[in-house]
């Protein structure tokens, strides 16, 4: 028995790749549901609102928009430091504080959304 | 050998640099191409945190829903919302058109270039009408 083994390449390549594709469909679905949401709300005022993210498939629909947004994100944001940003030390700073930045994000939602 | 040699160099383009910008005239693809790569920085240096932060004020009480309504209200507050509305429905119209050159649709010369084309069309137009929107028109 031989093992197939492959030395080359980090191997995230295809699975980002599809995550962005399947995060982007997410993210549109989303925008028109939460389009189509506001549309159909007569008298857009706090009640109206408010009452719309208190119900629970509106906090689902939301944070999985949060978490493929978040993935969305990463994966772009990354690939540009990738094109422009060359020494090392620089590009993993600007990763982790982007990690970061976006885990924080991820977290704020949560709580915004906890409390209505 | 000495043909070689003698032949008439060619011109060259390698990585172009960054005073090579404004004068380096894209194929409309490669502008939508880059507007989706700004658009998308935008949108993650300013729009989520922005988005975020106006989705608390709208969500967490009467009195924090007053200030979301004057932070959208005025006038800076509506300019950064121009620019984020242009970014997302940028973003939004050039990635539809790259899922469907996923599915091989539309990857020919011609149809490329004219969705292309089409894109940075749908997205000032969509623009225009939010905009009319953001600042009252109708």
């Amino acid at each position: 028995m031989t093992t197939r083994r492959i030395v080359v390449g980090a191997h995230y390549g295809l699975r980002d790749w599809l995550a962005q594709r399947v995060s982007a469909v997410v993210l549109l679905a989303y925008t028109l549901l939460l389009l189509g949401a506001v549309l159909f709300t007569r008298d857009l005022d706090y009640g109206s609102w408010a009452g719309m993210f208190s119900t629970v498939w509106m906090k689902v629909a939301t944070l999985l928009a949060v978490l493929a947004l978040i993935w969305h994100a990463w994966v772009g944001v990354r690939d540009i430091y990738m094109d422009y940003i060359k020494p090392t030390g620089v590009r993993l700073v600007l990763q982790v504080a982007t990690v970061v930045a976006l885990i924080g994000y991820a977290i704020w939602a949560v709580i915004i959304l906890w409390r209505v | 050998m000495a043909d070689i040699a003698a032949q008439k160099a060619r011109p060259q383009y390698r990585n172009i640099g960054v005073n090579q910008i404004v004068s380096y005239r894209l194929p409309p693809a490669g502008i939508v191409s880059i507007l989706h790569r700004i658009s998308g920085a935008v949108l993650f240096l300013l729009g989520i945190p922005f988005a975020l932060y106006l989705l608390q004020e709208s969500l967490t009480s009467e009195l924090s829903f007053q200030s979301y309504r004057a932070i959208v209200g005025s006038i800076p507050g509506k300019l950064v919302l121009l620019v984020l509305i242009w970014a997302f429905v940028h973003h939004a119209v050039a990635g539809i058109r790259y899922l469907l050159l996923d599915r091989h649709v539309g990857i020919q010369k011609d149809a490329s270039r004219s969705s292309a084309l089409a894109v940075l069309g749908i997205t000032v137009a969509l623009t225009a009408v939010l905009a009319l929107k953001l600042f009252g028109a109708f």
